[in-house]
């Protein structure tokens, strides 16, 4: 059986200008911020990034990484706005696709199916149809003759997740209160990464939590990169929570231009070894 | 009970957005909502579900007794129906069309919101309210700069199938409850909160309002102040959200 285990960089490398990677989690939610952080130091750009968004999306945008964001929000959940999105979008730097979050999950659900679209209400009459003038209705063919919006399916070229567990085969598990939409992000990509926080025996995965809480099996995944304190800074419950301090943090800095390349030259200029490393010095920090 | 503030008023007129909804899960977003959904739940709406925002559903107690995740939500609970969400608004209109998008151009806003979220779909598919903080010129707007939850104009230019299950019903402020009863289902005030005027909220909004011969808000019950001072909301933050 296939040893799946690899690191974030060469699954990085994967990469190439101008494709589509789908980014797991939600908002400011186990995010994979170890995978946001090594595509950082690529040298890739033009991505297409989909992602029901996060600081993940801010920091890629900030780095010139993206052409265009598909997304139905961008929030840090306990902080409303992301400042690199916002500055990103109000200097029209990047293009969007904006859709609605139900629509979203129908456009990755769709390609995971291998259909062409899925039919919703969702979007009918708001302005997403006028600012994607490409999609398209389709009328029900049976008596009630209903015309929906057809989503349109979304493939993604990579997808970078983070779960709580995972062994080298690429089944991986999910401990907290909510799957997100993980499982689908690796259902419609053609190469999917999970980082984890623990790699373990295939053994140890059912005693960890209940059967249900494996989202995702091997068939599922072409890497698994272990990575403690990979969705920091956002939550990977119940291993840790979101570290507030440290997002209040990155908001104050990313606010500043003046003070974002400081920022960046502290905690993200190296590897992901000293980024967790300069983390627990600024939590030493601020306990001080 | 004397020294009634205008947020516990407000809070009373969230709850009654409830009021007659039975077993369906309330999705209160923000502060205020939240507060009003679990007074209605603690008091005059018993059979309400309400959803902590997270992955679960919880009692008044915070007592888990269900689990809903985000996918769930999305992919069931809004297309079935049976929800009431109450959702903010950064600009709002006559006919309930909703923005919490962008401010501006879209292709180059001048300000970047949270984006549509939810707005589209939770509009055409079950009931929806709207809580605004302060009533202003700001948001009681002409017209939106992006129409993220439906407004019944627009919902009807979409055709039946927009219509279907299109419910947008109410929008309380810190200054009134409004809703869309007009003529052409035009916003029209239900009550003011006691001590606003008409020329208060006429002056606060940016269409026309038909604000006559309305109603003061009613009052809390003393056993609502009860719950609201002293089980829900001991730490008054209440008072923060809605300032006058």
């Amino acid at each position: 059986m296939a040893d799946k285990r690899t690191t974030v960089d060469y699954a990085v490398a994967e990469l190439r200008d101008g494709m589509t990677v789908g980014i797991g989690g939600w908002g400011s939610r186990r995010k994979p911020m170890a995978a946001v952080r090594a595509i950082l130091r690529s040298p890739v750009r033009d991505l297409t990034v989909v992602s029901y968004g996060g600081p993940d999306v801010g920091l890629l945008c900030a780095a010139g990484k993206v052409r265009r964001v598909v997304f139905g929000f961008v929030t840090l959940d306990s902080i409303p706005f992301d400042p690199h999105f916002g500055r990103a979008r109000e200097s029209g730097e990047v293009e969007v696709t904006e859709y609605d979050e139900g629509m979203f999950g129908l456009a990755l659900q769709a390609a995971a199916q291998r259909l062409p679209f899925l039919p919703t209400r969702a979007g009918l009459g708001s302005d997403v149809p006028r600012l994607s003038p490409e999609l398209r209705t389709v009328r029900s063919p049976y008596a009630d003759g209903e015309e929906l919006l057809a989503v349109p399916a979304m493939p993604l070229d990579v997808t970078f997740v983070h779960l709580n567990r995972a062994d080298g085969r690429g089944n991986a598990q999910y401990l907290g209160p909510d799957p997100y939409f993980d499982d689908l992000f690796c259902l419609a990509a053609r190469r999917r990464f999970v980082t984890a926080e623990r790699v373990v025996s295939t053994s140890e995965l059912s005693g960890s939590g209940p059967v249900q809480s494996l989202l995702l099996n091997r068939s599922m995944v072409d890497g698994v990169i272990e990575s403690p304190g990979g969705a920091h800074f956002t939550t990977a419950a119940p291993d840790y929570g979101r570290d507030e301090p440290f997002q209040k943090h990155y908001v104050d800095n990313a606010k500043d231009p003046e003070r974002w390349p400081a920022f960046v030259d502290r905690f993200l200029s190296g590897d992901e070894t000293a980024y967790q490393a300069e983390v627990r010095r600024f939590a030493g920090e601020v306990a001080a | 009970m004397s020294g009634v503030s205008r947020a516990e008023v407000v809070t009373v007129a969230v709850a009654e957005l409830f009021r007659d909804d039975g077993e369906i899960v309330a999705s209160p977003m923000g502060l205020v909502p939240s507060l009003g959904a679990r007074l209605a739940r603690a008091s005059f709406a018993p059979d309400l579900l309400l959803s902590d925002g997270q992955a679960y559903l919880v009692d008044a107690d915070g007592v888990i007794e269900g689990w809903q995740p985000f996918r769930r939500v999305l992919d069931t609970v809004v297309p079935h129906g049976r929800r009431h969400v109450v959702m903010g608004a950064n600009q709002i209109d006559r006919y309930g069309n909703q923005n919490i998008s962008a401010i501006g151009e879209h292709a180059r806003p001048t300000k970047q919101l949270l984006g549509v979220r939810g707005a589209p779909g939770n509009t055409v598919n079950h009931r929806t309210s709207y809580w605004v903080p302060r009533h202003s010129t700001r948001v009681f707007v002409e017209n939106v700069d992006v129409v993220a939850g439906v407004g019944h104009d627009n919902a009807a230019k979409a055709g039946p199938a927009a219509q279907r299950y299109h419910d947008v019903h109410r929008v309380v402020t810190d200054l009134g409850v409004f809703d869309f009863a007009g003529p052409d289902h035009a916003m029209r005030a239900v009550s003011l909160h006691p001590g606003v005027t008409a020329e208060d909220v006429v002056a606060a909004t940016g269409f026309d309002l038909d604000c006559t011969a309305v109603p003061d808000t009613r009052l809390p019950t003393d056993e609502e102040l009860r719950l609201l001072r002293d089980v829900l909301d001991p730490d008054g933050l209440r008072d923060r959200e809605v300032r006058r």
